[in-house]
């Protein structure tokens, strides 16, 4: 085995000689590649997949730079590009690590990300599409050439010629409907197990009794069969199923690449060395670094370092949470200004992050109770076509006198031009468009109802921090303050990462203010920064630490060289199209409430900045989720927009969520839309569009249903050839996919 | 009408080829990223055999 990868490997990747090249330049990567090749031949089965995110990918030029640059990274044995996707698929030695491939694709100019592959799931290949495309193919190749021969029947082959194409018809359609149709018979089979008629009982019968009955007409030399149409039947709902899967997969695919670029893992401390691991590996005792801007991986003591928290996600709170040895963190918390050691208190599924998001599971067991309007219709539906096909069957037996055949044949055509094509084909034709225009907006429809859903909207719920806003700290007033107090309060703020303090810097520096000289700029984690200005010493953080009062709202207080103090409050930033898109809500008649887990004067305050009036504050998670529930009592269909844990039990329970890709994943896997963009504005156009698609929906029912009330009473009447129902149903099933296109 | 004993199976046979070549495009990951292999035929870079 060895010296079969020995030879394959000795030259991977050859390359034209050139002729400018010194023998030294070429030399070099042969050695390099050959130890690798050795190194590999050595340990061949601990090979690694790697998947790495690149979204700055776009063209040809970028395939072969990322290709070709990381094959000439150590340890790696090939990478391959997937552009539509925007991911690499690198094939390393064991060894190599991520943070390598990153830095080496930053240096080539990408910005990359690592990609969890436990989050993407094995559905990378997506065996469910490709059951499903094989059988639209095996349908559709079928229903070509059964028609092709179906058509010479209509057109008047006798006899022995008609027998012959009937025969070969049934060589091609027999197989065809056990392949293609098992999708249908198996959801068919569960719902009769469960006692139900779901849409796919009608279809199933349709399709075994059509394949059946033709049979018996063809060995019996019969005039009529109906293979085309058990086919084409086949196909058309093929192609809805097919489509209502591709549109919902492609919005799970982006959602779990969401979920896969937060990888878990932690830096654990062994004996005083750092090593990264997986979250999953930490246990309760063990000793866990959280460096500035990381999220706690887990619940624990803090033991070392000094430190502010972001509890935001949990929360609701803007403020941040002093944090020192003692202190009590909730897995989930991000960490701001220093590093912090913990100590873990409760890890994995006991950590408290892991409670609420279980808890989440529970109360979205509960949203089952919304029934999509295809299965309302088919409840309806279902049974009415059973009972009219077994009347024309005992009608016409009773009327021809014990001819089974011929009540058969009309039991069947009945069956068939009644098929549910429009609720196959049309709701699905009309969700993949709203859902493809939404996509491009930026709205990922996750959950297959929820367009259904957010069309009955009347009422929308909005938490404040990271949904409405930004999350990010704007400083106010700066106007009031002496020039020279500012250049101080720049001087200072730039030595720091905290976030009131980038955000002061940031501020500043857009007013071109020149920065203090200062010397002996320390920063106290969990405090402030502190130097000297004159021999003076200067603060710029903490009221208590500062020697202010404290605080209505956040602010961050500068102590001058003069002695006074100066405050510089802070908001939130708004997040863009946030008026426009409440402001648009409002004037399509919808309640627009405000419900956050901040302080009254902070929500109040942003409450009036948007023009909403009906907010509430210090809401804990349970009395969001308690008061989505009231609304829901007082009969209002509920809208829920929110990003953090806190919100996730309220999302579970509204009528319909949405959630910012910006929040955290508990809130993202509770919702049932996933918004992608910064700008909030097509939210209002999302709801004219579900509007426009449910209208949409219900048009093609009528359709159908008119479609049906010529059709019917024809094949009731036994005047119904396989012509008619060939022709019939292709043309109720173009026109609804014609109508579900017209959504603007 | 004997035509036909040829044109029938000369037909289907065409057609099931089709099939095959679908089949064996979608077994074979050919749909996997269309985007990138629309792109990758401009590259100048030439390789001898396929990438592992």
């Amino acid at each position: 085995m060895v010296p079969a990868i020995m030879t394959t490997a000795a030259d991977p990747h050859p390359q034209p000689m050139s002729a400018a090249a010194c023998p030294a330049c070429i030399l070099t990567p042969d050695a390099a590649r050959l130890a690798r090749a050795v190194s590999a031949a050595q340990q061949p089965a601990l090979r690694e997949h790697l998947i790495v995110s690149v979204p700055g990918m776009h063209c040809a030029g970028c395939i072969s730079t990322v290709e070709r640059g990381l094959e000439r990274l150590d340890g790696v044995r090939a990478a391959r590009v997937n552009l539509g996707l925007k991911r690499v698929m690198v094939d390393a030695a064991p060894g190599l690590q991520l943070s390598d491939i990153i830095t080496h694709l930053a240096n080539l100019g990408y910005e990359a990300h690592e990609l969890d592959a436990d989050a993407l799931g094995p559905e990378q290949n997506d065996p469910e599409g490709r059951a499903l495309l094989m059988r639209l193919a095996v349908s559709f190749f079928a229903m070509m050439n059964v028609m092709l021969l179906s058509v010479a029947v209509w057109s008047g082959a006798e006899d022995a010629t008609r027998d012959l194409f009937h025969w070969i018809s049934a060589a091609i359609a027999l197989p065809t409907l056990a392949f293609a149709g098992q999708p249908f018979f198996a959801s068919a089979g569960a719902a009769l197990r469960a006692g139900r008629l779901g849409m796919d009982v009608p279809i199933s019968l349709a399709l075994l009794l059509s394949g059946g009955l033709s049979l018996y007409e063809t060995v019996a030399g019969g005039h009529q069969a109906y293979f085309d149409a058990g086919v084409m039947l086949c196909f058309f709902l093929l192609a809805g199923r097919y489509l209502d899967y591709r549109s919902r997969s492609v919005a799970r695919s982006a959602a779990q690449e969401l979920s896969a670029l937060e990888v878990p893992r932690a830096t654990r401390l062994d004996d005083g060395v750092a090593q990264e691991v997986a979250i999953a590996a930490l246990a309760v005792g063990d000793i866990v670094r959280v460096r500035p801007g990381g999220r706690m991986p887990v619940d624990g003591t803090v033991i070392r370092g000094e430190s502010e928290l972001d509890r935001g996600l949990l929360t609701g709170e803007t403020r941040p949470v002093q944090a020192s040895p003692g202190s009590i963190v909730c897995a989930g918390e991000i960490n701001l200004t220093g590093p912090l050691d913990l100590q873990v208190t409760a890890a994995g599924q006991d950590s408290s992050l892991a409670r609420m998001t279980a808890l989440v599971a529970l109360a979205e067991s509960g949203r089952d109770r919304y029934r999509s309007l295809a299965d309302r219709a088919a409840r309806v539906y279902a049974p009415l076509v059973h009972l009219l096909a077994l009347a024309a069957f005992g009608f016409w037996l009773w009327h021809s006198d014990g001819d089974v055949r011929l009540a058969l044949n009309i039991a069947v055509a009945v069956l068939l031009i009644t098929c549910p094509c429009a609720l196959g084909l049309a709701v699905p034709a009309v969700v993949t468009t709203a859902s493809g225009k939404l996509f491009r907006k930026g709205f990922l429809i996750k959950t297959s109802t929820a367009l259904e859903r957010l069309a009955g909207v009347d009422t929308v719920v909005f938490d404040k921090t990271g949904t409405l806003t930004l999350g990010l700290l704007q400083p106010l007033g700066l106007d009031q303050h002496r020039p020279d107090d500012l250049a101080l309060a720049l001087a200072l703020a730039q030595g720091s990462g905290h976030p009131l303090a980038q955000a002061l810097t940031q501020a500043l520096q857009a007013r071109n203010i020149i920065p203090t000289v200062l010397c002996d700029i320390t920063e106290l984690p969990g405090h402030g920064i502190q130097a000297t200005a004159d021999g003076k010493i200067v603060r710029l953080g903490r009221a208590d630490w500062v020697g202010a009062e404290p605080p209505a709202g956040t602010a961050s207080f500068l102590q001058t060289p003069r002695g006074d103090i100066c405050t510089f409050g802070f908001a939130d930033h708004l997040r863009p199209g946030a008026v426009q898109a409440v402001a648009a809500l409002q004037a399509q008649g919808l309640q627009v409430h405000l419900i956050s887990g901040d302080n009254a004067h902070a929500v109040a305050d942003f409450a009036q900045r948007l023009g909403i009036t009906q907010w509430q504050a210090n809401a804990l998670p349970t009395q969001k989720a308690a008061r989505v529930a009231a609304m829901q009592a007082n009969g209002q269909h509920v809208l829920m927009m929110g990003d953090g844990l806190n919100d996730t039990a309220a999302l579970a329970t509204a009528d319909v969520s949405i959630a910012p890709g910006s929040g955290l994943d508990a809130a993202r896997v509770a919702a049932d839309i996933v918004f992608l963009g910064q700008d909030l504005a097509p939210l209002s156009d999302a709801l004219r569009l579900a509007r426009q698609s449910r209208r949409r929906i219900l048009q093609n029912f009528a359709m159908a249903a008119v479609y049906n009330m010529i059709a019917v009473p024809l094949a009731l009447a036994g005047l119904a050839s396989p012509l008619a129902a060939a022709a019939a149903m292709s043309l109720s099933s173009i026109s609804v996919s014609l109508n579900a296109l017209r959504l603007r | 009408m004997e035509v036909l004993a040829y044109l029938i199976p000369i037909s289907i046979g065409l057609g099931g080829l089709g099939l095959l070549a679908f089949i064996w495009a979608l077994t074979h990951r050919q749909y996997d990223d269309p985007k990138g292999d629309a792109a990758r035929m401009l590259n100048t870079d030439y390789d001898d055999h396929p990438k592992v």
